[in-house]
């Protein structure tokens, strides 16, 4: 450590005003913070001593998505190599055969080694380009605007590809981040002042943008050729029948976007998250108590022709993104609401909202990415209404 | 029949949407749309004017510029609907008159709280663009009753989260080249994007 520490000091000057580099700045104190603890101190009030800064809240949401992303490996390969079985082929094809030839692994679905490498073989490259592109559009804001590198991006660009289907084209993917992170966050100032989720932003205009590639029956299972709709289009479809078990889309054993898969991994995402203090249970709770209720109710209504009427909201909570979206990011603390009273309401929105399209819109089988956006619209809206309450109702005690 | 008006209500309201559907009365959403109590009193404002004025173009389409319409009057086979958009236009700017001194006289309270929205809104070309539709899609009196809410109620939502987005936007750090129009404008353009949530719902 002291020699890496060494070598950043010793490279200090070459950033500084006036050095060679100093207009490369904001990469140097990247590199710097990530690796220690700044020694900055701050010039004016208010002096706050936390050691949750904002970097340590960042990597703790990366540390909490570990669990999805494991499960994103072990699922995609699954899903693939259960697919290849299915279809008699006996090697994967491509690059990725190479690969897995040279590892000397075969594509057996049984075998947890063999699916958890096949499934990296499509995560990685998506992970890897999101991660570029988002980074390099992100330097060159810092580097322009003479700010800071945030971490933001490392959440963002990690919660990225866990929403996107496993055999997504790489430029679309660098196309996603590059919108998610310039129009979604950049233009308004980067990290913890845009309004809108910038990962889902990403994700929403590669919906609109590319609906082929990224909604449909073909792409949730990583192979050429093999057509699988996601349980949730099953259930909506009238003539189809839904061909998993509860446990199976609990644990995640189900086709679809990469990391949304499994709500037992974001389970364990969420108690990390709440333990630490980060996301708000609030927020979480309502989601899920405004899904139970209005899925519920849709119960108890009833339809002759919609068949979305009659799932329970035990298989709404397991199906689709419900659980990855509520955990990760309907919590988002730059884009949610702040007020107490306002989070039970924001959440209340997202969780009615989900089950309402996934019922009655034809159009998406999946609610929750628009429902957390249209969400994200309003949170300000809802704040104000809370903070104007207060107000009011302290300045009336205190005439 | 009260289901059917229901539905035209939240259709007009959520999936097509004047504002962040159609892109119709962008010039008072973008200008009119800095301070969220002045948003609430447009949005008011554009709600009253609309369930006004489109049952009353509505009466006028029915029973004089349609073809046909005239035949109360002796008049079988006149065709008058060429006439419509000029007729509509004068229709909204007499209404909004009309209203201004009504409220001015008989509820002084919301006239200053609505001060220059009123006649600001005569020009909107959501308040026209609601006139258009309902000719186009041939509502009866009571669905343009409706139908003139709703879409009152729609624009007013979107300009009052726009405002609420640009306060909360004073934090935000734009880059110089795009501040002011620049980033409504694409603001706009997202919460438009939010709002395709709605986009495909058959009521």
């Amino acid at each position: 450590m002291k020699a890496l520490r060494k070598i950043l000091d010793k490279q200090e000057k070459h950033f500084r005003k006036g050095g060679r580099l100093a207009k490369l700045y904001p990469l140097y104190e990247a590199t710097d913070s990530f690796l220690f603890t700044p020694g900055k101190v701050t010039g004016s009030g208010p002096h706050v001593r936390d050691i949750m800064d904002l970097k340590r809240v960042m990597v703790w949401v990366v540390i909490a998505l570990i669990p999805t992303v494991i499960m994103a490996l072990y699922n995609t390969g699954l899903q693939a190599n259960l697919a290849l079985g299915k279809a008699g082929i006996e090697a994967a094809s491509g690059w990725r055969g190479s690969i897995l030839d040279y590892l000397g692994l075969g594509i057996s679905p049984d075998s947890i080694t063999e699916a958890m490498v096949h499934g990296a073989l499509y995560f990685f490259p998506v992970y890897i380009v999101t991660l570029a592109v988002g980074g390099a559009w992100e330097a060159l804001f810092a580097v322009v605007r003479k700010g800071e590198i945030s971490e933001g991006l490392l959440v963002t660009s990690l919660l990225f590809p866990l929403t996107l289907p496993p055999d997504i084209p790489l430029w679309q993917a660098a196309l996603g981040i590059s919108f998610g992170v310039v129009v979604g966050k950049e233009i308004f100032g980067g990290t913890g002042r845009n309004i809108f989720n910038p990962a889902l932003m990403g994700r929403a205009f590669l919906f609109f943008a590319y609906p082929a590639q990224i909604s449909g029956d073909s792409v949730w299972v990583a192979v050429d050729g093999i057509t699988r709709a996601t349980p949730l289009a099953e259930v909506a479809d009238p003539v189809l029948t839904l061909s998993v078990t509860w446990m199976d889309a609990f644990i995640g054993l189900i086709p679809g976007s990469m990391g949304e898969t499994s709500a037992l991994a974001c389970l364990i995402g969420a108690f990390m998250l709440i333990l630490t203090g980060i996301a708000s249970w609030r927020i979480m709770v309502s989601v899920v108590a405004g899904m139970f209720c209005l899925a519920g109710l849709l119960n108890i209504i009833g339809s002759t022709t919609n068949p979305m009427f009659y799932l329970s909201p035990l298989w709404h909570l397991v199906l689709g993104g419900f659980a990855f979206g509520t955990v990760y990011m309907t919590t988002d603390p730059v884009t949610a609401a702040m007020t107490e009273k306002g989070q039970y309401v924001y959440g209340l929105l997202i969780g009615i909202l989900t089950v309402l399209i996934r019922t009655v819109n034809p159009a998406f089988p999946e609610g929750i990415m628009l429902s957390i956006l249209f969400a994200n619209m309003f949170s300000h809206l809802i704040d104000r209404f809370f903070l104007n309450a207060n107000i009011n109702r302290r300045s009336e005690r205190s005439a | 029949m009260l289901e059917h008006y229901i539905s035209l209500f939240v259709k007009s309201v959520f999936v097509e949407n004047l504002a962040l559907a159609f892109f119709l009365g962008m010039c008072t959403f973008i200008a009119v749309s800095k301070k969220l109590e002045t948003a609430i009193g447009l949005g008011i404002a554009v709600i009253a004017v609309m369930t006004i004025t489109i049952p009353v173009n509505n009466l006028i389409f029915n029973h004089i510029l349609k073809e046909g319409g005239l035949r109360w009057a002796g008049i079988a086979d006149a065709d008058l609907t060429f006439l419509g958009l000029i007729i509509y236009i004068t229709v909204i700017a007499a209404i909004v008159q009309i209203l201004e001194m009504a409220l001015d006289k008989y509820v002084p309270v919301l006239y200053v709280s609505l001060g220059i929205f009123l006649p600001l809104i005569t020009v909107n070309c959501a308040i026209l663009g609601g006139s258009l539709f309902m000719v186009e899609r041939n509502y009866s009196f009571t669905e343009s009753v409706v139908y003139g809410f709703g879409a009152g109620t729609g624009w007013a939502l979107a300009v009052i989260a726009m405002a609420a987005i640009r306060e909360k936007m004073k934090y935000s750090d734009v880059p110089p080249g795009l501040r002011g129009a620049g980033i409504t404008f694409i603001v706009a353009g997202l919460m438009a994007m939010a709002f395709m949530l709605f986009s495909g719902i058959q009521l």
